[in-house]
């Protein structure tokens, strides 16, 4: 197995003294689950966003695929973008158009400027669009619009415009943050059946440590923009969550996270 | 691996099968959207109509705009003031900031009063529409008629001015003050009723103090519109102020430079109360 | 207990003390405001009843007027259309302006600052005084009229637009961009969806405005409904100045309901 991502010496500041991330690295491989885990205001998003350039890096070096992401241009850019998808915390969906419609959002990566603004999409594109709505389970929500859905369907959505632009790796920023336990799990288990058995890489954000722990093949835990654990779920110890959450805190969750994996 | 293997692999049941034959529609009409392109297209019908037929009077259209845009150009880089002096524009701008100020306090005073009626909460709902209907009656009616008309009774000046100009701002802050009113959660109207408060008393320690941020955004913003008014009802409808001195500029000394100058007054005063508008909402954390 | 009390006592009295400043205060510009503006209270409050007796006697259609009702409705016709085009122009402008100036969408904070910058200096310039300036160029013809409105309307567009970006489509844009989507396609299938019924429901809006405004322009610049009113108005012909006001306000209440329906509708 080879490394598909790989984050040397990333740094980010904001403005002089917001330093979101110190020195970041760490490497991922081809179909790893990954959750990154962390405190509020740790750098989580900052890291996922430096990945795909919707924030900039202030220095360090990100390899995805064989390629440098932080020397390419605006056209390339764009290009290595459509092997990425993301997920988001809000869904981020448009909400007046429908399901499908969001969806095909997907494909725009891979349009001309012209077809792009138009939304002129392929049978075969549409086609592809109800088979990944189905495998989600909306086959009932194909049409409806968007601001219709519940929480948990309107980020199937999101996953499915994901999936849709046939990605290597996944981006999910707090993808079940706003979600109640059921319909977090129900994405989960999405999350973790497209990385089995679909083979493409995911790296998640999570507030919830019992989560992280249940589902990933790797923890990466940062506390004040800095890497302070990354292995396996097994090896992980109070001394790591104490590390990754501050004591107190690291505590409690750690009493939870033990309940919930147990 | 190819996508479609890949979903094909996730999938544990079997797909509707979509003939390939037939096209899938991915929006949907529904009676909105028709709606929405239906006006869209009425516009730009009715525009390209306007084109073809407005009579322009032996303007040249080109000419024209050269000449506003020469115009703006000395306007704005060589005002000067020439028929009277700074400190008269000064006096001037302060005469029509108080007819605006006169103006935002009657309406206000007035139309918290109507709107306590208009609100459906706290009134029946047949005085509320029929408060309301009044209210749409006299913002259908230009401001510059209402001046005109009381101009018949009481002169040409500010009482006219002050008086049409009223109409307008309480028929706006009855719209205002009634719609954040009726937000107030239907709940706390009760509590108050349970503890047998009078119908005044709920107004004054409920309704108007859960309101009160809303309601000094509003009236604030509507101090706004009426320094804008009060400028044009200086110069349509003999009111006075900076607008008069406009008026007189463009059309009885036709001195375009002297325009500028006071445009460079507006100009100043109306972003002023922008921003200071802006300021109000933001401090008070109101955001309509 | 005896200190909650005081404390107590002491937010009422701050309360109360507050509320008087302002009411004082309030009162005492009034003062000056009616001083300067030669205001006085008491001729404001007798010319109400005095209009309105006036208006019952003198201020209706006759029969007589009703023969200049084809003219009027001519005029009238004018000025519907031309409010609808110098907004509809306008608001094609405005977008264009939003979309650059609104911080979801704009190109680089330079640029958008200028948009909005130009934008402000539009707004605040009231269509009386656009008339006024492009009097010089365009001279007594319907053009002024229509450059007048479509000024005015485009600074306020551009501001309503940009704050219905901001807070519509800065979500969807994020997502839009992170599949690689170019700057126009992100516009085209995630700003504009988004936005559309609330700018539909501003354009409405200005729409509406504007047929109030373009009362006054006419006034001022010799055309459309406006310059009808003021010509039987200043030749005392009370009766058909009525007719012009009835029209003018079936038309507002026309326009009203049938922009009510469309936003209850897309919105
Ligand atoms: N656009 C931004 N401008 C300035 N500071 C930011 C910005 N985005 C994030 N930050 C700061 O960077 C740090 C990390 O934020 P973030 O990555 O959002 O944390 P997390 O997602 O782990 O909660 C925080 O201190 C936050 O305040
Ligand atoms: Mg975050």
């Amino acid at each position: 197995m080879t490394a598909l991502l790989e984050v040397a010496h990333v740094s980010k500041k904001f403005g002089n003294d917001t330093k979101a991330l110190s020195d970041v690295n760490f490497s991922v491989r081809e179909g790893e689950f990954v959750s990154i885990i962390g405190p509020s205001g740790a750098g989580k998003s900052t890291l996922l966003r430096c990945i795909n350039r919707m924030i900039d890096a202030s220095s360090g070096e990100i390899n995805f695929d064989n390629v440098n992401i932080l020397s390419l241009n605006k056209r390339e850019l764009k290009k290595t973008r459509t092997k990425i998808g993301m997920i988001f915390q809000h869904y981020n969906l448009v909400n007046r158009l429908t399901v499908i419609e969001n969806t095909l959002h997907g494909r725009l990566g891979f349009k001309t400027t012209f077809a792009g603004m138009l939304g002129i999409y392929t049978e075969e594109e549409k086609q592809q669009a109800i088979k990944i709505l189905n495998v989600l389970g909306l086959n009932e929500q194909i049409f409806k619009r968007s601001d219709q859905l519940s929480g948990g369907q309107k980020q199937r959505v999101g996953i499915a415009r994901a999936l849709i632009q046939n990605p290597r790796m996944l981006l999910c920023d707090e993808p079940i943050a706003s979600l109640d336990p059921s319909s977090s799990k129900v994405i989960m288990d999405h999350l973790k059946n497209i990385s089995v058995k679909m083979g493409i890489t995911v790296l998640v954000n999570l507030h919830q440590v019992d989560v992280a722990l249940k589902y990933s093949d790797t923890i990466i835990g940062i506390n004040g923009g800095q890497v302070v654990y990354n292995g396996s779920p097994k090896n992980i110890t109070p001394d790591d969550i104490h590390r990754i959450y501050g004591s107190e805190a690291g505590k409690l969750i750690f009493d939870m996270g033990e309940i919930h994996a147990g | 691996m190819e996508a479609d293997e890949k979903i094909e692999k996730i999938s544990s049941q079997t797909l509707i099968s979509n003939s390939p034959s037939k096209r899938i529609r991915i929006r949907p009409l529904t009676k909105a959207s028709l709606v929405l392109r239906g006006t869209l297209v009425v516009l730009v019908l009715l525009t390209a109509y306007t084109f073809y037929t407005i009579d322009v009077k032996d303007v040249n259209f080109v000419q024209g705009m050269i000449g506003t845009a020469k115009n703006v150009k000395v306007m704005f880089l060589e005002p000067h003031l020439s028929h009277f002096s700074f400190s008269h524009a000064l006096y001037q701008v302060m005469i029509t900031l108080g007819l605006a100020f006169l103006t935002t306090v009657f309406g206000a005073i007035i139309a918290v009063f109507l709107s306590l009626f208009a609100a459906q909460n706290l009134s029946s709902k047949r005085v509320s529409v029929v408060i309301k209907g009044f209210a749409a009656f006299i913002r259908a009616v230009p401001t510059v008629l209402w001046v005109l008309i009381f101009a018949v009774a009481a002169g040409l000046g500010s009482v006219a001015a002050v008086i049409g100009m009223t109409f307008h701002s309480i028929s706006y802050l009855i719209k205002a003050y009634s719609e954040s009113f009726e937000e107030l959660d239907k709940g706390v109207i009760e509590a108050l009723q349970a503890s047998g408060a009078s119908w005044w008393q709920i107004v004054f320690q409920a309704v108007i103090p859960s309101s009160i941020s809303y309601m000094i955004s509003w009236t604030f913003m509507r101090f706004e519109i009426n320094f804008a008014v009060a400028v044009a009802m200086g110069a349509a409808a003999g009111a006075g102020g900076i607008g008069f001195d406009m008026f007189m500029a463009s059309s009885f000394y036709y001195d375009i430079r002297e325009i500028g100058a006071v445009t460079y007054f507006i100009l100043v005063i109306a972003i002023l109360l922008e921003v200071l508008a802006t300021q109000i909402k933001k401090r008070l954390k109101v955001n309509i | 207990m005896i200190w909650v009390k005081s404390m107590q006592a002491d937010i009422f009295k701050k309360k109360k003390l507050n509320t008087a400043v302002f009411i004082l205060l309030v009162c005492f510009v009034t003062f000056i405001a009616a001083t300067i503006t030669e205001f006085s209270i008491a001729k404001g409050i007798a010319s109400v009843p005095k209009a309105i007796q006036w208006s019952f006697s003198n201020f209706y259609p006759t029969k007589e007027s009703l023969t200049k009702l084809p003219d009027i409705l001519d005029k009238m016709k004018e000025t519907l259309l031309i409010s609808i085009a110098a907004t509809t122009v306008a608001a094609l402008l405005a977008m264009i302006f939003a979309i650059f100036g609104s911080t979801a969408t704009r190109v680089n904070a330079f640029f958008g600052g200028i948009c909005r910058g130009i934008a402000t200096v539009f707004r605040n310039i009231d269509t009386a005084a656009w008339a006024m300036i492009l009097l010089f160029s365009f001279g007594q013809s319907p053009l002024t009229g229509y450059f007048a409105l479509f000024f005015g309307s485009f600074g306020f567009l551009t501001r309503a637009f940009v704050e219905t970006i901001d807070e519509v489509s800065s979500s969807s844009v994020e997502a839009l961009k992170a599949t690689g989507a170019s700057y126009f396609t992100i516009i085209f299938q995630s700003v504009i969806p988004s936005c559309i019924p609330q700018i539909i429901s501003w354009v409405l809006f200005m729409v509406e405005t504007n047929i109030r405004s373009a009362t006054l322009v006419g006034l001022l610049a010799g055309s459309g409904i406006g310059f009808a009113f003021d010509l039987y108005y200043k030749s005392l012909n009370y009766h058909t100045a009525s007719l012009v006001v009835i029209v003018i306000v079936v038309s507002i209440l026309f326009i009203e309901l049938i922009s009510n329906y469309v936003r209850r509708v897309i919105l």
